[in-house]
């Protein structure tokens, strides 16, 4: 029989990488919230790839940090090895990934939820969203337990309707074993949510003392204080190594020998995978001409030998992925610990949301995170803190927070998902972003904290850490602006030699100096008075902005435009149907999406640079009607 | 201010060759100052507003003289939009009035989307909020219209250059992207600097070379598009010759002379004229012929006007009524040939057969062509027959490849000066957008597809 559980402000399912930043925001912003997971050991579940970050996704966990979110503090505790990428590739895509101690990601997230005032743990297998007409009233956990609260945040991951895949067989199940949620998946469609299916895949996992080290790679950390967080510091990580190896034609033909044993590869299982995730014999397939694939081995944390095969993502059966693996140079006598398997599960089709993540025909639910038919778990992350943002300002009657593509790759992944939509699970690109020079991972704390200060989640430490970084950078800019090289110097001289750059006639200032395409920053270090007191991070954010001036202000006239056309409102309510002149697939695309903007709306796909002139003329007609006095249209 | 400056051709050639450029908006001055020499020796700003002013149009990069004409300058909010307007009046024929938007646009205005201004003087509050529905129609229609002609260009020679830069460009693109969004895991997606800059460089030069050939007239030949039709033996490659007062196409008494398109051109009182010959259209078991017969039937349906012979002789066969069919929706002139033979045909049973106006002629004779010709200059001034139209596609195709070849130039630059990668991509990015504009894709879609297509992509 169903009990009364008690009241919350904010119930959020799910306690996976959304769910945690969803229920850790709500609960600092001071609302009374309780977290329900299927099991308390999924708690921060890393269920892929032992690694946060890359490119996009490192530039996510940052933005998430600068908000006061958790993700980026708990990686950098708990990381065994860290990496630049694109160093060479220039400032807007440069990015940090870690490879992550699995166990101790999740023991370390759950200290901090457990720690959290405000917020209750729990386990518990949510089976109904409790509704009352058009609002989301509470949950039915299977045990019979009735929660309360005006908000409902969903961040149930690839839980919901949840098929395993390996080779012939396959099973109802969550990830890693744990539970799926059935009967869930089926009340929202009742409910008319409109779902998706979605798949994806994960590699075997390897016995490390079954490997042959000797016959790879070695692919070492980069050394130095890396970290995700603005307030990570001295943490003193480890630098573990991970391991290449490749495929060969051997391990092509058995794969090939053997794709009439997948139900995936013969299509019986009908789940849309991410292009850019592709199985092994998908790989093998497609790139027939390829002779051989990376193959890189990662460890997935200290304390166990687990290793993760990474390029390895496969839904033969477990047979053949051994037979598979052993073809490997190096991995000859490997052992499996657990076969790599497909997952199918249900997502929620993502434009049925505002970009609050509020759904639009249910107030008080949110969703975040896979669910919304992402991949990854930098992306849930972001999600969860818009939700659990969101959701409690809603409790707390505030007005919603959301984030442009001009300011936030968090803008950029809402946006995407909420208006345009997504037919594979999203994963966020640089590529996707318009502005991408402005929007880098080194300047996610001057772009948002305050923001998130304003919202009420950035803590008074970390204020003043950005308030002083803030001011060095503008300090250091002056400078370099101000200050003149004379020609008469004779270490300008011999630097200018050195680098076959023109000599100097007139006193010019070390802005103008640093913009010579063939000098770089720690050229003009050694040559500008007390750079030696600066701060690197200082010292890189002022070269950045000043070298690549031209094209950073190129790109802030383009936000310009693109901002023009954001703040033209559209109002709600509009009937899309009765305007004359938008051609029929517009029409339908608007009244599905309902944008607020006209920027939105001209980036649905579907609506032609002439259907939004229409609708500017119907817009304007509708308000001069109104000021003439409320004529019906 | 809230809009940009844009410019257009706002109405089609008249009488007499007059065709007006008009310029919207605050930066409409400014722009008209940079390519006007008024005789006077005023400034633009002097003029008085809605007055005429005679002077001179000069191309602003080269200084030469383009056009004389008649500039006005209405000045905000007394205009068409509200904004500062300034419209100059060309006067001699196509190409000058060409020039003189192309002159326009590289000053800096932006060429004006289908039913633009239209749209300005709405939502600036001069035109009448009953008329929004209207507004709304010419929008519609202007942009219907635009886009026939795009797809009648999409199988001319100028869509698939467009289309073939994009897909080099998409595909640098997505090399950069691969690059950058996925290091390290597929090695064959690496690109030096070098490769890159030779890809990007390969691209711009063709585009360069394609625009320069452009201005000596290839394919960017303007005129209005007149093809003769009708069936085998009828006398059209006798028209074809008449009308040029040359032998240029093959006269002979067997039917299926003409195997393909003869195109030449020709002035027909300050109408530049591509007159086209075209195979005689019947069933025909020739293999050959059937091609020519195809082609015929094409070029039907991208003329701007059909000339439809008919033979007095024989009259109106089944082959005829299969033509007559086929242009049922083009705008048309029936030429009764062979008069000469016959003497004085039936006009008025002609018209009602045809449902088109229809004289009589002899091409051997070279009686009748002067009515035919002035019949097709009545139709170009009375506006029947737009030839605006195509040129304004024309206009924004090479207005598009310009901003592309510029931005292809800083991203060169860019490879030169050793930027990253990052920022090469930027202005690259540019080159594909800005030929984007006019497909109608969009950038992010297309990388990514290529992407996962070309490279193994994947964990
Ligand atoms: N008497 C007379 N004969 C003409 C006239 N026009 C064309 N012919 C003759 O008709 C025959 C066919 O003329 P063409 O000009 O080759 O006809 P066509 O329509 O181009 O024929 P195909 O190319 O075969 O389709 C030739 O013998 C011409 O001399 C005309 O006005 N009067
Ligand atoms: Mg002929």
């Amino acid at each position: 029989m169903p009990y009364n559980a008690g009241k919350f402000d904010v119930i959020v399912i799910g306690a996976g990488h959304a769910g945690i930043e969803a229920a850790l925001a709500s609960a600092r912003l001071g609302c009374k919230t309780l977290c329900l997971t299927v099991s308390m050991d999924a708690v921060a579940l890393m269920p892929c790839n032992p690694a946060v970050g890359g490119p996009g996704k490192s530039h996510l966990v940052r933005e998430v940090d600068a908000l006061g979110g958790q993700m980026a503090l708990s990686a950098d505790r708990t990381y065994i090895q860290m990496r630049i990428l694109n160093t060479g590739k220039g400032p807007a895509v440069r990015a940090l990934r870690c490879q992550s101690d699995k166990k101790l990601y999740q023991a370390e997230m759950l200290r901090v939820l457990q720690q959290q005032k405000n917020l209750m743990v729990k386990q518990a297998l949510v089976e109904e969203i409790i509704l009352k007409g058009t609002r989301v009233e509470g949950v039915l956990t299977q045990t019979g337990a009735l929660y309360w609260a005006p908000v409902v945040i969903l961040a149930s991951g690839t839980y919901l309707g949840g098929r395993v895949i390996i080779g012939e067989l396959n099973y109802s199940s969550g990830p890693s074993g744990f539970f799926p949620s059935n009967k869930l998946p089926q009340q929202m469609k009742a409910n008319g949510i409109k779902m998706v299916r979605f798949s994806t895949g994960t590699p075997p996992r390897v016995d490390k003392n079954t490997v042959d080290f000797s016959a790879m790679t070695e692919q070492k950390g980069d050394e130095g204080e890396l970290y995700f967080s603005y307030m990570s510091e001295n943490l003193n990580r480890p630098n573990v190594s991970c391991w290449l190896t490749y495929t060969n034609e051997r391990t092509h033909k058995i794969i090939k020998d053997n794709l009439h044993k997948s139900l995936l590869f013969s299509g019986e299982i009908k789940g849309v995978g991410p292009r850019y995730c592709p199985s092994i014999e998908d790989k093998v397939v497609r790139f027939a001409d390829k002779e051989s694939h990376q193959i890189f081995l990662e460890p997935e944390g200290l304390g166990t030998a687990e290793m993760y095969v990474q390029g390895m993502s496969t839904s033969l059966p477990e047979d053949v992925q051994l037979e598979i693996l052993r073809s490997i140079k190096g991995l000859e006598r490997v052992e499996i610990i657990r076969p790599g398997y497909s997952i199918e599960y249900d997502c929620l089709v993502p434009t049925q949301l505002y970009p609050t993540l509020e759904h639009k025909q249910i107030e008080g639910f949110f969703s975040a995170g896979q669910v919304n038919g992402t991949s990854g778990y930098e992306e849930a992350a972001a999600q969860g803190i818009v939700a659990g943002i969101n959701g409690a300002r809603k409790v707390l009657g505030e007005e919603p927070v959301t984030f442009l593509r001009s300011e936030a790759y968090i803008g950029v992944l809402i946006d995407d998902l909420v208006i345009k939509g997504t037919n594979e699970p999203y994963r966020i690109l640089t590529s996707r972003a318009e502005y991408r020079l402005l929007l880098r991972q080194d300047n996610a704390d001057l772009r948002l904290t305050e923001k998130g200060r304003k919202i009420g989640l950035v803590s008074d430490e970390r204020y003043e850490k950005y308030l002083k970084r803030k001011k060095m950078i503008e300090e250091e800019m002056e400078k370099l602006k101000t200050h003149r090289v004379k020609p008469g110097d004779e270490r300008v001289k011999m630097l200018l030699q050195k680098k076959g750059s023109a000599p100097i006639k007139n006193s010019i200032t070390y802005a103008e100096l640093l913009k010579r395409p063939e000098l770089d920053y720690r050229d003009v270090l050694e040559i500008l008075p007390k750079a030696e007191d600066v701060p690197k991070d200082v010292l890189e954010q002022v070269w950045i902005e000043l070298k690549y001036e031209g094209y950073i202000k190129k790109q802030l006239a383009q936000v310009e435009r693109f901002k023009k056309m954001e703040d033209k409102k559209i109002p709600d309510g509009i009937s899309y149907r009765d305007i004359n002149g938008l051609r029929n697939e517009a029409k339908e695309k608007l009244e599905e999406i309902r944008p607020k903007t006209l920027g939105q709306a001209s980036r649905i796909s579907g609506v032609s640079p002439a259907d939004i002139s229409v609708l500017m003329i119907y817009l304007e007609q509708k308000r001069r009607n109104e000021k003439k006095g409320g004529v019906n249209e | 201010m809230e809009f940009d400056t844009i410019a257009a051709i706002s109405t089609p050639l008249g009488e007499g060759g007059i065709g007006i450029v008009r310029i919207s908006g605050p930066d409409a001055l400014s722009i008209a100052e940079k390519i006007f020499n008024p005789k006077v020796k005023k400034n633009i700003r002097e003029l008085k507003s809605h007055t005429l002013t005679l002077g001179n149009v000069v191309c602003p990069n080269t200084g030469e003289v383009i056009d004389e004409v008649l500039l006005s300058v209405m000045l905000s909010p007394r205009s068409f939009t509200k904004e500062d307007v300034v419209e100059i009046n060309c006067h001699g024929g196509i190409m000058p009035l060409k020039r003189t938007l192309e002159a326009v646009l590289d000053a800096g205005a932006r060429l004006a989307q289908p039913g633009e201004f239209t749209k300005r003087a709405f939502l600036n509050g001069r035109i009448d909020l009953a008329q929004a529905e209207a507004v709304i129609d010419v929008i519609r229609a202007k942009t219907e219209e635009g886009l026939k002609v795009a797809v009648g260009n999409l199988e001319g020679s100028l869509s698939r250059k467009i289309k073939k830069y994009m897909d080099g460009i998409t595909d640098i693109l997505a090399r950069i992207e691969a690059n950058i969004d996925f290091p390290e895991e597929d090695p064959e997606a690496f690109i030096s600097r070098d490769e890159l800059y030779e890809m990007i460089g390969e691209i711009a030069k063709e585009i360069e070379e394609f625009l320069r050939e452009g201005e000596r007239g290839k394919i960017f030949r303007e005129g209005l598009k007149v093809v003769i039709a009708g069936k085998p033996n009828v006398g059209k490659s006798s028209l074809l010759n008449a009308l040029l007062k040359e032998k240029r196409a093959i006269v002979t008494d067997i039917p299926g002379t003409t195997r393909d398109i003869i195109e030449e051109m020709l002035n027909m009182g300050g109408i530049p004229v591509r007159i086209i010959d075209t195979a005689g259209i019947r069933k025909s078991r020739d293999k050959v012929e059937r091609i020519g017969v195809r082609r015929s039937e094409k070029s039907i349906e991208e003329a701007d006007l059909v000339l439809l012979v008919l033979d007095a002789v024989t009259g109106i066969e089944k082959e005829d009524e299969v033509i007559i069919e086929k242009v049922k929706d083009k705008e048309c002139i029936v030429l009764i040939n062979k008069t000469d033979i016959t003497g004085k045909v039936n006009i008025p049973f002609y018209e009602k057969a045809t449902g088109k106006e229809c004289i009589g002629i002899s091409a051997k004779k070279g009686i009748g062509l002067k009515e035919v010709e002035e019949k097709i200059k009545e139709r170009v001034f009375k506006g029947e027959i737009n030839t605006t139209r195509p040129l304004i596609t024309r206009v924004r195709h090479e207005q598009a490849l310009k901003k592309a070849l510029a931005s292809l130039n800083e991203s060169l630059e860019a490879c030169r000066d050793g930027l990253p990668l990052d920022i090469i991509a930027i202005d690259v990015r540019e080159a594909w957008e800005a030929l984007g504009e006019i497909t109608g894709d969009k950038v992010e879609e297309e990388i990514l597809n290529r992407i996962f297509e070309e490279f193994c992509i994947g964990k």
